[in-house]
């Protein structure tokens, strides 16, 4: 009846695992009891989790990248703390359980906190930003959440029944395989990467066909924002490089579900096989967390400067450049594999190729702030802070990118540190910066500067103290998830990673207090023109928030920095003369029945519950059926009900606007007003 | 302009929104095609790397019969032709001949799963198990994956049936079966493949 699953799936082994698990579950209770206390399950229900509107979709995808953040985090901290104890001793935490923490913090940062965090920022912005009332496909886009938050629920239960994969978040076989992994750790990684691979391969269909097919008259390729610009090329790179990752997790499941040979250490099986599936999906994935960060940078460092960006051209074709070229590089994460030198020489070139790329974007950026009008607005922090330390990681992996150097360096900490210096900077720093940018947009109010500047400051102290001394040990010799060590020399260089780790951690607290204060600031910090920043793109021309058809009449666009050329041309706000009915998608509990099925059928099959499983899948296929005959799934908005909703925008903006002067936002007096009113 | 003008560009205003909106639904799912041909094209690769992998097994020569493998492509290639007759018959609005043409197509798709389920089983008689070499877990996984695709078509064009019957040729309805039917003459291509680099090669 129930598989595999018994009271011995709880995690009795240890006291750590066990607060864990108990931090789980009281998270979650709380939670609920948050809810019901505020008598807000209806209004959840209704406005969010079957709501089909971008923005809302987006939110939820980073309050999920959020929560997976403090999770992530936690491993994190964990590991720091039990490497800068562990010289000549167990540390507290034993082998099997720090397998699992590295384990599950490569897994959730990368899967189930950088991809929602991108997603939901893309979702929030890229229809805006093109001057579109929604994405081309809104219920995929409800079915693409779900599935992902399906699978950070598969991590997290994890935590309280069974075990997560001891195989490192990239599970390499033959150590993934039933042989050597037969308990259902590996399953818990398998389920949870399927389930939300599939939701990010439906979200890059989305937002290509969004992109492509729903821009406002005139926006040509060429006058795309550079932030829907890398949106594009990572949607091309989701939609065609997450199957890889599906056909490696399906082939790896079926060795272990049904005995077959595809990754085994015999019978015909061939484990280097995997390397390359996996790699021919993860290089494509490392691009499609960093090019929107890249965007963010752009947007943001051309608002802050005041300026058209620099090369705008240029950037777009590095960013296309860049990724063709994330196609051709993946076995630079395994040049030891032992192909031949002229193998390993092709792939070693060409990932040095990808570095000329991304130095003209540097210079872009650079060249976009010389004699700007800098305003120092946290995303500008985050931005400069990003440009400085993600140079250095480019250095690094140059470096590693020599096949002969790479022999020596890889597996070491100087490749841990390596990556991390690409992804914290890279991207997370970027989708810190959007969420200072953009978070009026999204809510109405900006968010407070003082612990904004205190996050950052906090942050890259912190990556600097935490991964500097990792490079030193990688030269030094040490191997990355090491749970313990016999070399004094080691301790000091882990030690100060630990107060590294110790003030990342302050960071993350930073912006929850950042969050916090604003929330109650609201009052003094709300947004009425909708363009907070003097924005040039036209996610800056709706309200903030946006009404849910975002535009009442959608733009006309006649220049690159399509609003603030209209703000130049005195059109930003002109009064339309008539409003049309809009056609809105209705709300759908098909998506979260969905998310809710795949949760169940990826916990039924780690735990071998065939009936349950059986019936997710009939239930979910019964489910889409009823969808695609559904005819009837839009609602309208009349035009006096949108005219209404304007005049209202209208008049508070104008009351509002002329009692409170503009520099309380930080912008040099006039700047926002230009061409507004 | 008065109120049954206005009314009437509206409309008008909308139908525009519903035919770009199926232009938009077909470009997606011609992505969708594309992820999925990746998918295909990574079985294949890893078929061709186990192929030899027999780890004294059978082997191809030994498991493969052309004649019945012909008879799959020729069931095949009909149901791909039959589709295409469904499609011209909704082109010019004839439902009958649509359900009709329709039927046909599902006929022979189950005589191609029979058959196929058939071989399946004959091997698996005879020892050649999935688990019994790399190369006999590529190829079940390559050409069972088609299979599975093929019977989720199936399933398509009864669900398509259904609506045709009870809501007639309707714009949203036409633009499914359209969907449809790339969908089968993907499969269609797709099996070409297998039966060019799976069996020609398996039994020479």
């Amino acid at each position: 009846m129930l598989g595999k699953l018994t009271i011995d799936a709880l995690p009795l082994y240890s006291w750590v695992a066990m607060s864990g698990a108990a931090v789980t579950i009281l998270g979650g209770l709380a939670a609920f009891i948050l809810v019901t206390y505020l008598r807000a399950w209806r209004s959840l229900w209704t406005q969010w989790l079957t709501s089909l509107d971008h923005k809302r979709i987006g939110i939820m995808y980073i309050v999920l990248a959020l929560v997976m953040l403090v999770r992530g985090f936690v491993d994190a901290i964990m590991m720091r703390a039990q490497q800068a104890f562990s010289l000549n001793s167990e540390g507290y935490l034993p082998p099997e359980h720090f397998e699992q923490i590295f384990s599950s913090h490569g897994t959730i940062m990368i899967f189930f906190m950088a991809m929602p965090f991108l997603t939901g920022l893309i979702n929030i912005v890229v229809p805006q930003q093109i001057g579109a009332r929604d994405v081309a496909f809104p219920f995929l886009n409800s079915v693409s959440f779900w599935l992902t938050a399906a699978g950070a629920g598969l991590v997290l239960i994890s935590l309280v029944i069974g075990k997560f994969s001891q195989a490192g978040w990239t599970g390499y076989p033959p150590y993934s395989g039933i042989a050597y992994s037969p308990g259902v750790g590996v399953d818990y990684w398998i389920w949870a990467l399927l389930v939300s691979g599939i939701g990010t391969t439906l979200t890059g269909i989305n937002f290509i066909v969004t992109i492509l097919k729903k821009r406002a008259p005139g926006m040509k390729l060429m006058r795309m924002p550079l932030f829907t610009w890398t949106t594009l090329c990572v949607s091309i790179l989701m939609t065609f490089s997450f199957p890889a990752l599906t056909v490696v997790g399906v082939l790896l499941g079926l060795d272990r579900y049904v005995g077959m040979h595809f990754f085994t250490n015999g019978d015909g099986g061939n484990m280097m096989s995997f390397a390359n599936l996996l790699w021919i999906w993860g290089h494509p994935e490392v691009y499609i967390l960093i090019l929107p960060a890249f965007g963010i940078y752009s947007e943001v460092v051309s608002t802050f400067s005041g300026k058209r960006l620099f090369g705008y051209e240029s950037l777009v074709y590095a960013t296309a450049a860049i990724a063709i070229l994330s196609f051709t590089v993946w076995l630079h994460h395994f040049f030891t594999m032992g192909s031949s030198a002229n193998v390993n020489a092709f792939f070693g070139i060409a990932t040095m190729v990808i570095a000329v790329p991304t130095g003209v974007k540097v210079f872009d950026w650079l060249f976009t702030m010389y004699r700007g009008r800098i305003v120092f607005h946290p995303s500008m922090y985050w931005t400069m802070g990003f440009m400085v330390t993600f140079v250095i990681g480019g250095m690094t992996g140059v470096m590693l990118a020599l096949p002969p150097a790479d022999y020596l360096m890889h597996n070491s900490t100087f490749l841990v540190a390596h990556f991390h210096n690409m992804l914290i900077p890279g991207a997370l720093f970027g989708y810190f910066a959007g969420l200072n940018y953009w978070f009026p947009k999204a809510f109405g109010f900006t968010l407070n500067e003082k612990w904004g500047n205190r996050a950052f400051w906090l942050w890259i102290s912190g990556f600097y103290l935490a991964f500097m001394p990792l490079y030193i040990l990688g030269f030094m010799g040490m191997s990355r998830r090491m749970e313990h060590y016999n070399v004094p020399e080691w301790q000091p260089f882990l030690m100060v990673a630990a107060l590294g780790a110790v003030l990342v951690l302050l960071g993350i607290v930073c912006i929850g207090v950042q969050l916090l204060v604003s929330v109650r600031d609201r009052k003094t910090a709300m947004d009425i023109t909708g363009d907070p920043w003097n924005g040039r793109t036209l996610e800056w021309a709706t309200a903030s928030p946006p009404a849910p058809y975002n535009f009442a009449v959608i733009p006309q666009v006649e220049d690159i920095d399509a609003f603030a050329d209209m703000k130049i041309r005195g059109v930003a706000d002109l009064r339309p003369t008539q409003y049309e009915d809009i056609h809105m998608p209705k709300n759908s509990a098909i998506g979260i029945l969905l998310g809710g099925m795949a949760f169940a059928l990826g916990f039924a099959m780690v735990w071998h519950i065939w009936w349950l499983a059986m019936a997710c899948l009939a239930g979910a296929l019964l489910l889409l059926i009823i969808r695609s005959s559904n005819d009837d799934n839009e609602f309208t908005i009349t035009a006096g009900e949108v005219e209404a909703i304007e005049i209202q925008r209208r008049y508070t903006t104008h009351k509002i606007a002329t009692d409170r002067p503009m520099t309380t936002s930080g912008l040099p007096d006039g700047q926002t007003m230009q061409g507004r009113f | 302009m008065s109120a049954a003008e206005s009314s009437a560009s509206t409309v008008l205003a909308s139908d525009h929104a519903k035919t770009s909106d199926f232009e938009a639904r077909e470009f997606g799912f011609w992505l969708y095609l594309m992820s999925d041909a990746i998918i295909f094209a990574l079985l294949f690769a890893t078929y061709v790397v186990m192929s030899q992998n027999i780890a004294a097994g059978p082997g191809g020569k030994m498991l493969f019969s052309l004649p019945h493998t012909m008879g799959e492509t020729f069931l095949l290639l009909c149901s791909s032709l039959t589709f295409g007759f469904a499609t011209l018959a909704s082109m010019a609005r004839q439902k009958g001949r649509v359900i009709l043409w329709l039927i046909v197509t599902i006929a022979l798709g189950i005589g191609f799963v029979a058959m196929e389920l058939s071989e399946f089983s004959g091997m698996i008689a005879a020892g050649a198990t999935p688990q019994v070499s790399g190369f006999l877990s590529a190829f079940f996984t390559l050409v069972g994956t088609h299979g599975l695709h093929f019977s989720f078509g199936m399933l398509g064009i009864l669900v398509m049936m259904g609506q045709i019957l009870t809501k007639g040729l309707t714009p949203p309805v036409l633009s499914r079966l359209y969907r449809l039917g790339l969908f089968w003459h993907f499969l269609d291509i797709v099996w070409i493949a297998i039966f060019s680099v799976v069996y020609l090669p398996g039994v020479l």
